[in-house]
């Protein structure tokens, strides 16, 4: 991966003037390529990674599989982007095993999602059968450990 | 013995020991560690953790039981997989039964070389600014260290002229380190050439201590070693601290003609016995995938060296382009400050430790070593500390 790319992966508030001088090249190609990621659509958009648990909101997720009938054309694409349209679902992925979808889908309570699933995912044509299971709690998310570890004490000045 | 008793009798402590001075540094890490919220610059060692897969691999080794001691040369294992590595990584191949020694760590080697050749009295030349073991080590095994400088108008990369200068008869080796500490020099092919030259026209034995050759930066590494005549006369010493950060697995290992790793292990088997097993299961386990390991560690280094090195331009101190290793080495002489009123003004005002150079010997006069082995958000903040205490001296 382009290494502009895995520092703004790391980190999107890096600004333009450090990655130029880590990347050895001018602030204004840093610019430049960064709009030209965007236009091109490589880079979709910006977000703080919130740990939630840490907020004291309602709030769960459940991790959604979904078995739907392919379609002669298009295959499974029309189903999921019909899915996708529902603001309650964060992300959607075609998988592979028993079920075909494993969709991400947040809500107040339980009963929102439960709800959701029943009423909406499941009433769907094509939809054949879905398995919820309720997030309790997270501990690793987007390569990050939410809970602050002991740092080992290392030494400060060593030869 | 209490410290009192031995002060009372001045005779006590060996002569020799004695005469060998406190390492710099320690002062200077103890002024540091006396203070709160310190950005430090000054570590020479990485700052990322050993890779997982090694960490749980020595787990799991010391759950099988890998508790005992192992052969005296270390596991041949673990030999052969160094066999393999070294002649991938440096075209060097070593006999994996009579040829290597592991070490626990570099330092134990780099003293098993300089005590398997020196005689009372017999010379041994190396580089400077340089790792702060080098001078005593070969003073502990009662050799004359002779220094040679090596200056920023050529990198601190050793020449051939400044070789010729100090070689005497009496010399027996030349013990060199490049990619170095402190000053993050590389070298160039040529370099490597001058150098095998010279150790050859004079008849010497070349150490070299190659602990930093993964981390090199738009500049291929050369080992002296590999060069047509080197091999027979050369210790290539090499380990796992710095490229896998496994400083304190303390595992590393001689390279060396049968007859030269003989006398080494000689002095190993009977102060060391062997490395601790665990951490030659760890050193096993990093020789897996290390191409892997290594690669992820050095992008984010460079990075890191990008950075610092623009930073110090923007605030306008001068610093060579380091190739290798993960220290810059910029001058402060434009300050008109010595190292050491540098680091201690530095320290002092912003809270910013980097070492002065002449912890590395008096070549490194006018100077400081910092380390980038430092979390890309503490760079950061560094770099605007030394703005403003640079501001400062203007």
């Amino acid at each position: 991966m382009d290494e502009l790319l895995s520092i703004l992966k790391e980190n999107a508030l890096e600004s333009p003037d450090n990655i130029a001088k880590m990347l050895n090249i001018s602030v204004d190609e840093v610019r430049k390529r960064i709009a030209e990621y965007e236009k091109r659509g490589i880079i979709k958009g910006y977000q703080a990674l919130v740990n939630v648990d840490a907020l004291n909101i309602n709030r769960v997720t459940a991790l959604i599989e979904v078995k739907v009938s392919p379609e002669r054309e298009g295959g499974f694409n029309r189903i999921a982007n019909r899915i996708g349209k529902f603001p309650e679902v964060q992300s959607i992925y075609l998988i592979s095993g028993d079920f075909d979808l494993l969709l991400f889908v947040v809500g107040a309570d339980l009963k929102e999602v439960a709800f959701f699933v029943s009423e909406k995912l499941a009433t769907i044509e094509g939809v054949q059968a879905t398995a919820s299971h309720f997030m309790l709690k997270t501990y690793k998310h987007h390569g990050v450990l939410m809970e602050a570890q002991d740092e080992y004490e290392r030494l400060k000045v060593t030869p | 013995m209490s410290t009192n008793d031995s002060k009372s009798r001045p005779d006590v402590i060996a002569r020799h020991l004695v005469d060998v001075p406190r390492s710099g540094i320690r002062d200077f890490f103890e002024i540091v560690n006396s203070m709160q919220d310190v950005i430090s610059l000054g570590i020479g060692e990485p700052d990322f953790d050993t890779p997982w897969h090694i960490r749980e691999a020595t787990i799991f080794a010391i759950e099988r039981g890998a508790t005992s001691y192992t052969s005296n040369l270390g596991l041949l294992k673990l030999r052969r997989a160094i066999a393999d590595y070294v002649e991938r990584t440096f075209a060097l191949r070593y006999d994996a039964e009579q040829e290597i020694l592991i070490t626990v760590g570099v330092s134990e080697a780099l003293d098993l070389a300089i005590r398997a050749l020196c005689n009372p009295g017999d010379e041994i030349m190396y580089h400077e600014p340089c790792y702060v073991s080098y001078a005593p080590l070969i003073q502990f095994a009662h050799g004359i260290p002779v220094s040679v400088p090596t200056s920023s108008d050529h990198e601190f990369r050793v020449t051939r002229k400044a070789l010729e200068s100090r070689v005497t008869p009496k010399t027996k080796a030349l013990l060199l380190n490049y990619p170095n500490n402190p000053t993050g020099a590389a070298l160039t092919t040529k370099d490597a050439q001058d150098i095998a030259d010279f150790v050859q026209e004079n008849d010497l034995i070349l150490i070299t201590d190659e602990i930093y050759a993964e981390l090199t930066y738009d500049r291929a590494h050369v080992s002296p070693a590999s060069l047509p005549g080197m091999r027979e006369r050369t210790i290539f010493l090499h380990g796992f601290s710095k490229a896998w950060a496994m400083t304190g697995f303390r595992a590393g290992y001689a390279c060396a003609p049968p007859e030269l790793t003989d006398a080494m292990m000689k002095i190993h088997q009977y102060t060391m016995l062997c490395a601790p097993s665990p951490s030659q299961e760890a050193a096993l386990e990093a020789l897996t995938d290390p191409e892997q390991d290594i690669a992820d560690m050095k992008a984010s280094y460079l990075k890191r060296r990008n950075f610092l090195l623009n930073s110090f331009r923007e605030m306008g101190l001068s610093c060579f382009e380091p190739h290798g290793a993960f220290y810059a080495f910029p001058s402060i002489r434009d300050t008109g400050l010595s190292a050491q009123e540098f680091a201690m003004g530095l320290l002092d005002q912003e809270k910013v430790a980097c070492v002065p150079g002449t912890a590395f010997g008096p070549s490194g006069e006018g100077f400081v070593r910092c380390s980038y082995a430092t979390a890309l958000d503490e760079l950061k903040e560094a770099v605007q500390r030394m703005a403003a205490f640079l501001n400062r001296l203007k």
